[in-house]
């Protein structure tokens, strides 16, 4: 059994670390929390699914739906973040909230308020290791996320434009001064971040179903993911998913299903008591 | 002896800021804490108000250990004015000397929510006391200004003002003269002069050596983290140690 | 959430906060006149809740400067106490609803020390994992709460007589409102409300004039849960109805939107929020299948257009058409 509700753990928390490193990509180029992250993760999986409905491969479908995903979150930057430039962080988070609203309305205008599927990557037939099985999409879903952080790591760490954006997390007004644009890098971190999203939400469809109204839920667990890992720590975000999938999952096997959400957010409430910027948060020194 | 404070340490990461500094301040008159940029300055003065807490060492106010979060600080008697300013950006230049003064005024919070009479009477009284501290420091004509339209140097003095709400017995100056104009200079001369002569003895961090030596009875010298050289303005600017270390690079 | 810039506006003026009190008691006394049927009575009742909640949350975010993503676990620990009190134990609803929005302040009380020591978006997420924590166990635990499905409630009554109908509930959450309002305008205008609009503008220059942070953060939070209480148990015995939805993340997320729509730091800005956006969604099912669009769509707009929120901005704009300084 343990096997089997680590399995899951892990499955689930590579998700929710997927949607917890969108959050800290965007939290690090503007502060903003931006409450839209989950629809990313629904329209990563509604637009694979319909479209996948429609006739196309699966890899064609799956591109689509980060394009897509990836040009929402570029108009989400241009025409909502963009022109509420000097605007309050809560004033942002309130649009982004709108902007959530929004997208799930048009979710069931362009689509439906039906519950879609998306076939398995490779096909259905579990794979024994040892006393637990395996279902093909969990390889999936692990391998991609891991390939997908990795990405992020050498993005981040290699590439000018990667670099140019955690100059803006660090100090915006230096950056501006050596020449970086934050403009650019604000759009390219809406962007970065939807793309993520819309991963995490094909990887999960055909475990888990998706509908225009799943974004809520992920996108809760994302947040919570990257507060635990400390915001805007790529490592935490990971470290923060996972150890947010297990708990959920070991909670529900051993303990209660219907209180696993309760033992994951206890959890996180005595985490940040003790830890009070998460697990691998910067603690910013105060200086008068 | 106002406050005493012994072998004051503080470290940031693996960065000495302060180390093995003791201070002694006498009542009732005017000290000056100089040093070149980085010498441990502020740290002292945060140290002095309870915003950081000492790695080592102790503080005796008045010949009592006084520790603890900042506001025990202030109910002991020590106030301050911030280098970057802390004006409370919300509120109207009396509003922020009103805040002020919250130690002295007496409101539970079912008073505050029913507005009882004694909480109207302590009101007006407190308005009262503001517009005379706004008077002191020279902002009387904008008490009813939103704070954020005011000028660079009122800012400065509402700072004092506001510190002088709570009747500070020590005032902890964090470099009231940077970025004032010299008019604006001579007006805080007086000003303190004003404070000092109301016996509340006066810490000044200062850049200004030319105020400093006109004000201050006795100066520290800090060089990196540990205390150069104390005593008389002039004694201490005589001392080679010190022309060196600060005189001699500023010259 | 770290620091949000406020007007600094008619906050503390007693005079025009009193102006502001008499206007609302006029809308309220006139606003029966445009009621026509017991659907709109039931609108206006739900402003009038939702607003006592969002006056409370506005003096923990608006004027301490304290975010909170839970505040509908507190709306709906006043409405399932009071509920469980009167229902299940014989508890006369009144008495019970004080019980409830008592216990309530405690449980805020208890749950804000360790929680309030968080800072921004830290904060958003104890108060946030709180809330989901509570709607929860309001949903799980089905033999004292219902369930899901939730529970039916008994009326309010007075000395016996049993309180029904829009009419008589609409003067009943008018008055609730209108004392929610004054009581937080008193605050505000004391000096414990200028402590708090101090924390808010420098934590750390409030210290310096000994303002305890710690205490008038969670005296915030305490009285803010109080309210919430007070609207949910209110509402539990006015709709004889309640689900853990009242209770829901999205709730809390619904209320704050309030507050940071009608104006942080507004009182009548956060009555202004709860009324349009509470009123807005209902006149929006006429649009059916673009009701969420043009909800989502107003709001991004508004913020971007006025990201002072609502109030705080048309004041603003008023007294510039007038030529006085703001």
């Amino acid at each position: 059994m343990l096997a089997q509700y680590l399995v899951s753990g892990v499955t689930i928390g590579a998700i929710y670390a997927l949607v917890a490193l969108g959050f800290a990509i965007i939290y690090n180029a503007s502060h903003v929390i931006n409450f839209a992250q989950g629809e990313f993760v629904m329209i990563g999986g509604m637009t694979s699914a319909v479209c996948v409905e429609a006739g196309l491969a699966l890899p064609l479908a799956a591109a689509a739906a980060i394009l897509v995903a990836t040009l929402v979150g570029m108009l989400l930057e241009k025409l909502a973040v963009e022109p509420a430039r000097g605007a309050s962080v809560v004033t942002l988070i309130i649009i982004t909230i709108g902007a959530s609203i929004l997208l799930r309305g048009l979710a069931t205008l362009v689509w439906d308020k039906k519950i879609h599927s998306l076939p398995a990557f490779s096909g259905e037939q579990p794979i024994a290791i040892g006393a637990a099985t395996l279902l093909p999409q969990v390889l999936w879903v692990l391998g991609v996320s891991a390939a997908a952080v990795a990405l992020l790591g050498w993005f981040f760490n290699r590439t000018l434009t990667g670099k140019a954006m955690l100059a803006v997390s660090h100090n915006r007004l230096a950056a501006r001064l050596v020449g970086i644009s934050v403009r650019r890098v604000l759009l390219a971190s809406f962007a970065l971040s939807a793309a993520l999203g819309a991963l995490a939400g094909i990887l999960i469809a055909p475990i888990s179903f998706t509908s225009w109204d799943v974004g809520v839920m992920l996108g809760l667990k994302g947040f919570a993911a990257a507060i635990l890992g400390g915001l805007g720590s790529g490592p935490g975000a990971v470290v923060g998913g996972l150890a947010l999938g297990l708990i959920e999952s070991l909670g529900a096997g051993y303990l209660s299903s219907a209180y696993k959400d309760v033992f994951a957010f206890l959890i996180i409430l005595a985490a940040l008591v003790f830890l009070p910027d998460g697990l691998f948060g910067r603690r910013a020194a105060e200086r008068v | 002896m106002l406050l005493r404070a012994e072998n004051l340490s503080k470290h940031f990461g693996g960065v000495a800021a302060l180390q093995d500094v003791a201070l002694e301040l006498e009542c009732g008159i005017v000290h000056s804490i100089i040093g070149p940029n980085g010498a441990g300055k502020t740290t002292l003065l945060n140290l002095l108000c309870g915003i950081y807490l000492p790695d080592s060492g102790r503080i005796l106010f008045e010949d009592a250990p006084l520790a603890g979060a900042p506001h025990e600080f202030a109910a002991a008697g020590v106030g301050r004015t911030f280098q970057s300013l802390q004006v409370f950006f919300n509120m109207s230049a009396l509003e922020n000397v009103m805040a002020g003064r919250w130690q002295h005024e007496r409101c539970s919070l079912l008073a505050a929510l029913l507005r009882l009479p004694p909480v109207a009477r302590e009101e007006r009284r407190s308005r009262e006391a503001a517009l005379e501290l706004l008077e002191l420091v020279g902002l009387a004509r904008w008490a009813s200004r939103a704070s954020h339209t005011l000028p660079y140097g009122a800012l400065k003095r509402l700072e004092i003002a506001r510190a002088l709400g709570a009747k500070p017995r020590l005032l902890l100056l964090d470099e009231p003269a940077a970025g004032l104009n010299p008019t604006e200079t001579r007006d805080l001369d007086r000003l303190i002069r004003e404070i000092a002569a109301r016996g509340i003895t006066v810490v000044l961090v200062e850049h200004n050596m030319k105020l400093v030596m006109e004000l201050s009875q006795h100066v520290v010298v800090l060089n990196y983290g540990r205390k150069l050289a104390e005593g008389e303005p002039r004694a201490v600017s005589a001392d080679p140690r010190v022309v060196e270390a600060y005189l001699g690079c500023s010259a | 959430m770290c620091s949000f810039p406020t007007a600094s506006s008619a906050a503390a003026r007693p005079s025009a906060s009193r102006r502001g009190l008499a206007a609302l008691a006029l809308v309220v006394a006139l606003l029966p006149l445009a009621l026509t049927n017991a659907y709109t009575y039931e609108i206006a009742i739900l402003v009038g809740l939702n607003a006592i909640t969002c006056v409370g949350l506005n003096i923990l975010i608006g004027y301490a400067g304290q975010i909170s993503l839970g505040h509908a676990g507190f709306f709906g620990l006043g409405a399932y106490g009071s509920a469980i009190l009167a229902a299940r134990y014989g508890v006369p609803p009144l008495l019970a609803l004080a019980i409830a929005s008592g216990a309530v302040g405690a449980a805020a009380w208890l749950i804000g020390r360790p929680i309030l020591r968080l800072r921004g978006h830290y904060l958003a997420m104890g108060t946030l994992g709180m809330g989901v924590i509570v709607s929860v166990v309001l949903a799980t635990e089905d033999r004292v709460t219902g369930g899901p499905d939730g529970m039916p409630v008994p009326p309010l009554s007075v000395f016996g007589y049993p309180l029904s109908g829009e009419r008589t509930w609409y003067w009943i959450v008018a008055g609730a409102l209108i004392c929610a309002v004054a009581l937080a305008q008193n605050l505000i205008e004391s000096p414990r409300g200028r402590a708090l609009r101090a924390l808010h503008g420098s934590e750390i220059a409030a210290g310096a004039i000994g303002i305890d942070a710690a205490r008038h953060k969670l005296g915030a939070f305490v009285l803010s849960a109080v309210f919430a209480a007070v609207a949910g148990a209110l509402m539990a015995h006015y709709s004889g109805f309640i689900t853990p939805g009242k209770a829901s993340f999205l709730h809390s997320i619904e209320l704050v939107t309030m507050v940071v729509f009608g104006g942080m730091a507004s009182t009548f800005g956060a009555v202004a929020g709860a009324a349009v956006l509470t009123t807005l969604p209902q006149l929006l099912t006429a649009l059916k299948e673009y009701e969420m669009v043009t909800l989502g769509a107003v709001m991004m707009l508004t913020m971007i257009v006025m990201p002072l929120g609502l109030v705080p901005t048309l004041e603003k704009r008023i007294a510039a058409a007038r030529g006085k300084p703001v």
